[in-house]
């Protein structure tokens, strides 16, 4: 009998072994930790669901009506010592996970800096993350890479064994940039920055894509992720320097228009101060950078003057923006440049790395998140630095 | 002067020709069957001269036993579509490998999915739990009506007026492609210039106005009709679920309609709530549509949760074990639905210290839900368990659920939550909750209180068929998504690239088409019972040895429900009289107090329907003109004094002395 | 209470009630118009959050300081309070049965509730022409929203008001026209409630930013 449900499981066992169960077998730290947490919580539950689930079948057989002679006692509804048991055993469960929820949360914070590389081995000294800016696009992912001055879409590349950081950001609608192989998930918006701290521990080729639907061409917004081993990082960003091309910001706002299924492309060069334009959304000429109006209304506004700063919108994304009984569709007209709020995109991080273990709730935040970003509040999410 | 197109455009807005969607020859088949159905149906009712009988016994009515049964019409012909939905998505998905597109574009398979959520939450799963509330409270508090029978009849049509502006975006214009929660921008005009998230609105907008005032009026029924001696702590179970969700559903819709409201200025007037430009802020959207939406959840499973613990008690014969326990729990679920709502999005970057208090609040909740699953299974312990459907649905169910619960409770790490977020294992495990929770306990709700609304069982053989083939389906259909999210595989995607996730799609396919088979094997289950009725017959009103007060009364119960307002001593008050000995009164019956019918409820949701149909496609004349008359039936209604009629005691007397010679004849 | 008569042992409690239980005509109103105010209520609430959230976002735009005439919103105020307490003396008059004084109250109470509108009206108009409209910020977008649905509930309160009079005026005042003059009373200083609210928290503060 039980051999026979073996050969029954067969298929199954061969069916699953064909998979590429990139969750639980990932090729990057943080996303390794990720899927520990998710293999302790489970096996935790199971403690308390298995039972369950085998009470359930051994009182329905063992209670069914015509088993006369099992107990039948129909007044008897209350045990005090059982309703004990039966609070405090999901309780203590649940006091388990939580306390490992929250440790895992904060250690595992997207916006952490990273303390480690991969199990025992800590982030070397002389490391610096690289910095990748990525941008959602309708519906098509642009990386920029501002160190080494290059751009690409639908591709993305970086060594193995070095801390990444991106910086996240969408041109229009909410997107979820997602590697499963390499870390979690984060959102990306327009006019905000979510921040992603990760690295991938194996060289090899993994996917990549959106996991927040946003609109027809979302079927295809996939980018292969490439970790590169060895000088293969500098070789490929050499690769597409010498490819030749530049993203600058009209470049920008043509690549912007929406389209779908996009193939690979791979710009030499840069305009350095184009990610910080479409995060603060401000590409289109004479637009007010996000940036510039926080730290306008941060004073309290322009005051009635300030009604007669817009401009009609003439780019249009799809064939209508305004309302039916709203005014034509307008922008606020931008009283600086973007180049004139900030030089430049900082060159590093100048975020200091934690190295110490996170210990429960004495826990701070990170100190770049502190003063820098205008509100960190939950509710609207985080908004872009002001003036840095 | 005038061309003709600008005539044409001030009497049909933006409706034309184009609009319609002759382009899709799915749509086209479906409109030619639809109609053609719809034709017959019209036909039939015609024939045999229903229309009057339909319209004086059914559409006016105000009695809360026909209300129920015609929501529970609406959920389940709406489930029709919504699963036609479903089957369709499962088939895209099922071929759309190797380079292939599948049979349905983009601009069509992303409105799938998104009625698909659409309608099965909101016009399935909420008519179907709001039927079952309005057929089953009174009777089990021993009430005559709920506290305001006219508002009954009004939110049921209203109910049915989004239900007919969802149907009507199938042939006339599109659905909304943006998901069933309509995130912004997306959702904003800027991205979704056409009719589909006006008619999303408005269909919400519409249901949404009948089921806030359905849930004030059960709450109102709940604590002020309720027969003398039943205490709060006497209540039965089901009776306290409904009344922790009709709270849920008053303290939640409102934020939901506020929410709309300003996508609708947003899309309407411009305004700058959710979008990117001008200070507007599309998280809070997110924020503030949850803050429903969560809720909404409870709302759904906290009568099925009331329907197992009747079921399991009866069933069993025996005591509900913990009743005090399991509705503290209750109550706690109700009040901790209130601080979890981030856990929807913890991906949007809000802070490590946010996303772990919402996190564990979320946990907290399985503490309740897991102490009611042991008081289900401590009641079931020491019983003598009849298998009968409701039973079977029942054990399903806590075999099920559990399953849904763990990954329910995985997905609330916040890390774990990074990566399944949006991916197939959450759709899998909100499936698992909802057609393993919500679901099975509908259907079980369905087998137990039909016998009592129509005086005839459901036929076993189909029930226990459709049955096999639901659970079977369900895992079948679902587990292989669980399988596909830790591969990586994220949801509402139409294509895909990578071959061997396609065997997968395939099973689930396969699931879902048992699942075709159950609810098939369901319709045929209620039309044999309907031929067989006699043979199926009740005449005791009590055919499962019952519990509580509902069948204490004749099945179906009378227009009065109770010839004279029964007095309560236990929590299990049929049980309780049954064994002390109770006879049912033969005499001295007195006249009743009824509300009359009336037509307002039907007239005012037409009329709703209709603004929201003008708005949609910006015929202006149409809203405007809608709008006043709205008001002046309002007015005109309050002019009415006289909504009530006494049932003459020799009536009562004639109709109980009937169901006297059926007991006699019967025993 | 009487003791049914078909029980078989003398000790058997009372299973039902002998004459009709009878609820209270409308007894369910109050408590039912009760939690529809505090549905309504929690609309109010997510306006308010709206408007704590977005604003402070002016967009480059005018902020309350340079658009808000507070001396305006003081009178306005004092419209609403003032009907608040007119129809106070409307109800109090109305307990004593005296129709003609109670229908004179609650004319004065309407008059003041059109006053109201009339002023919140001047002063959308007023901004509106100097080219602050609710599309000009995310601030002015709540601002309108919040205060306009508050409008748009007086708009409402006045219909029925107007509603009420022509019923007590046909129908004198039997009790459920009491009953319904209760509701409108309860639904009339629920948005007192609320404007006290609106003008603290948008005009009064948003003076102070």
């Amino acid at each position: 009998m039980s051999g026979l449900r073996l050969v029954a499981l067969l298929p199954l066992a061969a069916l699953l072994s064909g998979c590429n169960f990139v969750v639980l077998d990932p090729s990057g730290d943080v996303a390794a930790q990720q899927r520990d947490l998710v293999v302790i919580s489970t096996v935790l539950m199971l403690v308390i669901i298995v039972p369950v689930m085998a009470l359930t079948a051994i009182f329905a057989w063992r209670y069914r009506h015509s088993n006369t002679s099992a107990r039948y006692e129909p007044d008897w509804d209350h045990s005090t010592q059982l309703e004990l048991v039966i609070w405090a055993a999901p309780l203590l469960i649940i006091i388990c996970l939580g306390a490992l929820t929250w440790m895992g949360t904060h250690l595992l914070d997207p916006y952490r800096t990273l303390g480690r590389i991969a199990s025992g081995r800590s982030v070397p000294e002389t490391a610096r993350p690289l910095e990748v800016n990525v941008v959602a696009l309708d519906w098509k992912w642009l990386f920029i890479y501002p160190e080494e001055g290059i751009a690409t879409v639908n591709e993305l590349a970086a060594p193995v064994d070095r801390p990444i950081h991106f910086r996240i950001t969408s041109s229009s609608v909410m997107n979820s940039f997602y590697i499963p192989a390499l870390a979690g998930q984060v959102y990306a918006m327009a006019g905000m920055e979510t921040k992603l701290h990760a690295v991938i521990n194996k060289p090899g080729v993994y996917q990549g894509f959106s996991a927040n639907y946003s609109g027809a061409g979302f079927s295809g917004m996939r980018f292969d992720f490439h970790g590169l081993a060895g000088k293969g990082f500098e070789d490929w960003v050499a690769h597409v320097k010498a490819g030749g091309g530049g993203l600058d910001r009209s470049r920008y706002l043509e690549l912007e228009r929406p389209s779908e299924n996009e193939p690979v492309r791979r710009y030499a060069a840069v305009d350095p101060a184009l990610y910080k334009a479409i995060l603060n959304m401000c590409v289109e000429p004479g637009k007010m950078c996000m940036s510039e109006m926080m730290a306008i209304d941060a004073k309290g506004g322009l005051g009635l003057a300030g009604l007669n700063n817009t401009l009609p919108l003439t780019y249009d994304k799809y064939a209508r923006r305004g309302a039916v009984f709203g005014p034509e569709a307008t922008f606020v007209a931008g009283i600086c440049a973007i180049e004139e709020l900030d030089s430049e995109m900082p060159k590093s991080l100048a975020a200091p790395r934690r190295m110490t273990p996170v210990t429960g709730s004495g826990l701070k935040p990170p100190d770049f998140t502190a003063n820098k970003l205008l509100s960190t509040s939950f509710f609207v999410g985080q908004r872009p630095l002001s003036g840095s | 002067m005038f061309d003709t197109s600008a005539i044409a455009k001030a009497i049909f807005g933006r409706l034309t020709w184009e609009s319609l969607p002759l382009h899709e020859p799915i749509v086209v088949a479906t409109f030619v069957v639809v109609a053609i159905g719809g034709l017959a149906l019209l036909g039939a009712v015609t024939y045999f001269r229903l229309w009057g009988y339909l319209w004086r016994e059914w559409f006016t009515t105000v009695d809360h036993k026909r209300i129920g049964i015609m929501y529970m019409v609406l959920g389940i012909v709406m489930l029709l579509r919504g699963f036609a939905d479903a089957i369709m998505m499962r088939l895209q998905q099922a071929i759309a490998f190797n380079g292939s597109e599948g049979y349905l574009n983009a601009h069509h398979y992303d409105q799938v999915f998104t009625a698909h959520g659409v309608i099965m939450i909101f016009f399935v799963a909420m008519p179907l739990v709001t039927g079952l509330m309005n057929y089953v409270v009174p009777l089990q508090i021993g009430a005559r009506d709920v506290s305001f029978p006219f508002l009954n009849n009004f939110s049921f049509w209203m109910t049915a007026g989004g239900a007919v502006l969802v149907m009507m975006s199938l042939f006339i214009g599109e659905f909304a492609r943006t998901g069933w929660l309509a995130y912004p921008p997306l959702s904003n005009i800027g991205y979704s210039p056409d009719v589909g998230v006006d008619y999303y609105i408005w269909a919400l907008q519409v249901a949404g106005v009948g089921t806030t005032l359905s849930g004030i009026n059960l709450i109102c029924t709940i604590v002020k009709l309720r027969a003398p001696g039943m205490t709060m702590m006497k209540m039965p179970v089901f009776t306290w679920t409904s009344l922790c969700t009709n709270v849920l559903i008053v303290a939640s819709f409102p934020v939901l309609t506020a929410v709309l409201a300003l996508l609708s200025l947003d899309r309407y007037i411009g305004t700058n709530f959710f979008t990117n430009d001008f200070g507007g802020n599309p998280m809070m959207y997110v924020n503030l549509i949850w803050i429903w939406g969560h809720p909404e959840v409870y709302i759904l499973i906290l009568p099925a949760f009331g329907i197992f613990s009747e079921v399991t008690s009866t069933f069993s014969g025996k005591r509900l074990f913990g009743y005090t326990s399991m509705v503290y729990a209750t109550v706690v679920i109700t009040i901790l639905s209130y601080l979890v709502w981030l856990h929807h999005f913890f991906t949007m970057g809000s802070g490590a210290s946010v996303n772990s208090f919402f996190g564990i609040t979320t946990m907290i909740i399985s503490i309740p839900t897991g102490a009611k699953i042991f008081n289900w299974l401590f009641t079931m312990y020491r019983g003598r368990i009849r298998f009968e459907l409701p039973m079977m649905w029942t054990i399903a169910f806590m075999l099920t659920f559990v399953i849904g619960g763990m990954t329910g409770v995985l997905l609330a790490v916040p890390p774990a939550d990074f990566v399944l977020h949006n991916s197939l294992f959450l759709v899998a495990h909100f499936h698992n909750v909802i057609i393993g929770g919500v679901l099975f306990g509908l259907f079980a709700g369905i087998a137990y209180w039909f016998p009592k609304a129509f005086g005839f069982k459901l036929d076993p053989f189909w029930g226990k068929l459709s049955f096999w083939f639901w659970v079977v389906g369900f895992y079948l259909a679902f587990m292989p998504l669980y399988v596909l999210g830790l591969m990586g595989v994220t949801r509402r995607l139409r294509v895909f690239d990578d071959p061997s996730l396609q065997i997968w799609f395939v099973i689930a396919g396969i699931g879902a088409f048992l699942i075709l088979l159950g609810i098939v094997a369901f319709l045929v289950q209620i039309a044999v019972s309907v031929l067989r009725r006699e043979s199926l017959r009740d005449v005791t009103g009590d055919p499962w040895d019952g519990r509580t007060l509902e069948w204490a009364t004749s099945s179906p119960p009378a227009d009065y429900n109770f010839a004279f307002t029964p007095v309560v001593y236990d929590n299990d008050a049929w049980w309780d009289m049954k064994r002390r000995g109770y006879r049912r009164p033969l005499a001295n019956f007195k006249p009743i107090h009824m509300p009359s019918n009336t037509a307002t409820g039907i007239v005012l949701a037409g009329l709703s329907t209709a603004l929201g149909f003008g708005l949609i496609w910006y015929m202006w004349w149409l809203a405007a003109a809608s709008f006043v008359a709205l008001l002046a039936v309002a007015i005109g209604h309050t002019f009415n004094y006289h909504r009530d009629f006494h049932i003459p005691a020799d009536e009562v007397a004639q109709a109980e002395g009937a169901r006297t010679r059926l007991l006699a004849a019967g025993t | 209470m009487t003791v049914a008569v078909t029980l078989s042992k003398g000790a058997a409690p009372v299973f039902h009630l002998e004459d009709e239980h009878a609820h209270a005509e409308g007894g369910s109103t109050m408590l039912g118009f009760w939690i529809y105010l505090m549905s309504d209520c929690l609309i109010f609430a997510i306006l308010f959050a709206t408007y704590g959230v977005l604003g402070s976002n002016y967009a480059a735009g005018p902020a309350p300081k340079d658009l808000f005439d507070l001396p305006l919103v003081a009178v306005n105020t004092s419209m609403l309070l003032l009907s608040s307490i007119t129809y106070g003396f409307a109800m109090l008059t109305m307990v004593k049965g005296r129709v003609g004084a109670t229908q004179a109250w609650l004319a004065v109470t309407g008059l003041f509730g059109l006053a109201f509108i009339g002023i919140e009206l001047y002063e959308f108009a007023h901004m509106i022409h100097e080219g602050a409209t609710p599309q000009r910020s995310a601030f002015l977008s709540s601002f309108f929203t919040l205060v306009g649905t508050h409008g748009l509930h007086v708009t409402f309160g006045l219909v029925w008001l107007a509603t009420l009079m022509g019923q007590v005026a046909r129908y004198g005042l039997i009790e459920a026209n009491r009953r319904r003059l209760m509701c409108l009373s309860m639904f009339w200083h629920f948005l007192d409630v609320i404007w006290i609210g609106v003008f603290t928290f948008v005009y009064l503060m948003g003076m102070l930013r």
